[in-house]
């Protein structure tokens, strides 16, 4: 699902890889990115499940306004992945509802 | 705290414009924005511009980007990326929060938070895309045009294989083309006006490139469990109403949303400014003057944040903002009036022509009367 | 297929005799010559200056339609790449062998090469036929959009406006 060579944008410049714990899944990444570009490139889309009707959801604005895309990242609820890069050892996991205190 | 001239919210065309604007005038200014990456949504604009020479005609979108954000370095302006404004208090005490970390450990409620004393604010936050309801729209998979955008162009990442895009005003055929170029299939554009709202030039890249565009047509449905397999669409009456038996079904995966994009004024709000309605230029919208001051003095809106335009106007306004801003206009010589004539000729050079009628007078009207034109259908 | 602009996203032939950026049908038998497929009024203004000829006029105020002057015209090409709108094209109806030579510009991957035989597209993207690709290049002054030229049947000279692209990935491989 990458974009390796593009008209306008030309060959993707090489960047260090990442490596992420995507609900216990290794998931490659580059240095940079958002986590969610990792997850679209992975093929993941499923982000969290709603509260109430544990709903499934996934990327809708990707600039960090909607929360559509927010996850549990080491351990911290709530993380909006489409703005928040990727770091070595990053822990991700599905949020389901709004997260418990202990992972705010 | 940190005491500045003037702070901006948003690195994008309008942000960075009024900060270099105001560090040429040798004001302290910052330059806040959630995002580590700089730019707005000029960064994710592959195509050349339109406008004439002194508006970057035929620079893509993505340059142009980088050119004002070497040029901020250069002149000094202070980014602080990462990082929210979430209150404005009077006086102009903006407070400000870490919104990424740089490791994404911590918790929330231990994000920094700091606070400028400024003397100016200039809000240059641009907007926000439309939803749209229908049936399943809540499924993985249905996204703005713009989020597709910042997939293929700044993540490099194809959000499926086939698209159906909704919505055929230029947010909607400009994408398509994008995501032609990312080597993702587009199966057609539904529009449920009767005629398309954007650029015939634009209409006219997709088309020779094999993508239908159905107008008046409206989505039904999107058809999935948790991720979007396909979309149900149906030919609309002249009252909108969808016309039994002309269902249609695409197999597809992403859903791309273009129906239009709307100011953020949630900061606006929050600071008192007063906000009115104007269809024209995208909904509620701060009440602003010629020189883009709002009702609350030394409170300045700029770029998509003042009405939805484009980045060529973002620009421009962002410009005007800045010296104003600095300025606060008792203050602006021979020299500064000057500056901002000849911005606003280049911004009614801009707005010229058919398809900004509806700007032009929305414009006009709230900075003469402060009232609202009603839409002329 | 008659189009109607605001409705099908193309120009028809009628909509385009009329335009003051089509040149007409004996001065592209005569040689290379631009057709410039823009009729709205929107500001913009690159085509002027990317004339060396001075044969394409805007003028102002910038939302002028642009006007072709055929006579100054040499059919170079120059103004193909610059069109922000990719509208701009160059049609050559004087060749020999019944063929026309029709130069567009082109922005995807893989970008086809000289000899290459492609099926070529009209306006609504149906293909019309086959075509031979005479030419395919980009230059640092056209910033990254191709000026391709390919050889039709001479009747499609006003029809070509395109090649029909295989559905590819990202990576210029067919699906």
């Amino acid at each position: 699902m990458r974009i390796e060579r593009h008209p306008i944008l030309g060959q993707l410049a090489e960047a260090r890889e990442i490596t992420l714990r995507v609900d216990g899944r290794v998931v490659k990444a580059r240095e940079g990115e958002p986590i969610a570009a990792a997850l679209a490139a992975a093929g993941i889309r499923v982000h969290r499940y709603t509260a109430k009707r544990s709903e499934a959801r996934g990327i809708l604005c990707a600039i960090g306004q909607c929360t559509d895309c927010a996850m549990i990242v080491n351990g911290m609820a709530n993380v909006r992945t489409c703005i928040t890069p990727v770091a070595d050892g990053m822990v991700v996991e599905t949020q389901r509802g709004v997260g418990r205190r202990s992972e705010m | 705290m940190s005491v500045v001239d003037v702070l901006v919210v948003g690195a994008g065309p309008a942000g960075l414009a009024a900060g270099i604007e105001v560090a040429k005038r040798g004001g302290r200014v910052c330059v806040v924005d959630r995002n580590l990456e700089p730019g707005g949504q000029l960064v994710k604009q592959i195509h050349k511009f339109f406008g004439s020479r002194e508006h970057h005609a035929g620079v893509r979108g993505v340059d142009i980007a980088a050119q004002l954000l070497e040029e901020a370095r250069a002149l000094g302006v202070t980014l602080r990326l990462g990082w929210e404004v979430f209150a404005i208090q009077p006086g102009h005490a903006v407070d400000i929060v870490q919104a990424v970390a740089d490791d994404a450990t911590g918790s929330a409620g231990d994000a920094p938070t700091e606070r400028f004393d400024a003397r100016s604010v200039v809000l240059a936050a641009g907007a926000e895309e439309n939803a749209l309801q229908f049936e399943g729209w809540t499924l993985a998979g249905v996204m703005g045009a713009g989020a597709a955008q910042t997939l293929i162009n700044v993540w490099r990442v194809r959000p499926g294989k086939r698209v159906l895009m909704v919505g055929a005003g230029n947010v909607g055929l400009i994408v398509t083309y994008q995501l032609l170029q990312a080597g993702v299939t587009v199966a057609a554009i539904i529009e449920a006006a009767p005629r398309i709202g954007g650029y015939g030039v634009h209409a006219a890249k997709i088309r020779r490139a094999g993508v239908p565009i159905l107008t008046s047509h409206t989505i039904l449905r999107a058809e999935g469990v948790e991720c979007v397999e396909g979309a149900v669409v149906a030919q609309v009456d002249g009252t909108w109403c969808p016309i039994e038996g002309t269902e249609r079904r695409f197999d597809v995966d992403v859903i791309c949303v273009a129906v239009g994009l709307h100011p953020n004024t949630r900061l606006a709000s929050l600071a008192g400014c007063r906000l009115v309605f104007s269809p024209a230029l995208g909904g509620w919208v701060p009440l602003h003057n010629a020189f883009l001051e709002t009702t609350v003095p030394g409170i300045y809106v700029a770029g998509d944040a003042a009405g939805i335009e484009e980045a060529s106007t973002a620009l421009e306004e962002g410009r005007l903002a800045g010296i104003a801003a600095y300025e606060r206009l008792r203050d602006v010589d021979a020299e500064g009036h000057a500056e901002i004539a000849a911005i606003q000729r280049r911004l009614d050079d801009l707005r010229g022509g058919p398809f900004c009628g509806g700007i032009r007078a929305a414009k006009s009207a709230l900075q003469t009367t402060g009232e609202t034109p009603c839409p002329a259908t | 297929m008659p189009g109607n602009l605001s409705q099908d996203g193309y120009l028809s032939l009628d909509e385009l005799r009329s335009a003051p950026g089509v040149p007409s049908h004996d001065r592209m038998r005569r040689g290379p010559v631009a057709v410039i497929e823009c009729v709205q009024e929107i500001p913009c203004n690159p085509c002027e200056a990317a004339c060396p000829h001075h044969a394409i006029r805007v003028g102002t105020p910038i939302t002028n339609c642009p006007v072709l002057d055929p006579e100054k015209c040499t059919g170079c090409g120059l103004c193909v790449t610059q069109c922000p709108g990719l509208a701009i094209f160059v049609v050559d109806l004087s060749r020999s062998g019944e063929t026309a030579a029709v130069t567009l510009p082109y922005e995807y991957l893989p970008l086809p090469e000289a000899g290459e035989l492609v099926d070529v597209v009209d306006r609504s993207g149906e293909v019309v036929g086959r075509g031979r690709v005479l030419r395919a290049a980009t230059t640092r002054a056209t910033d990254r959009t191709a000026a391709v030229t390919v050889e039709v049947a001479r009747e499609h000279g006003m029809n070509v406006r395109g090649i029909r692209r295989e559905e590819v990935d990202g990576n210029g491989h067919d699906r």
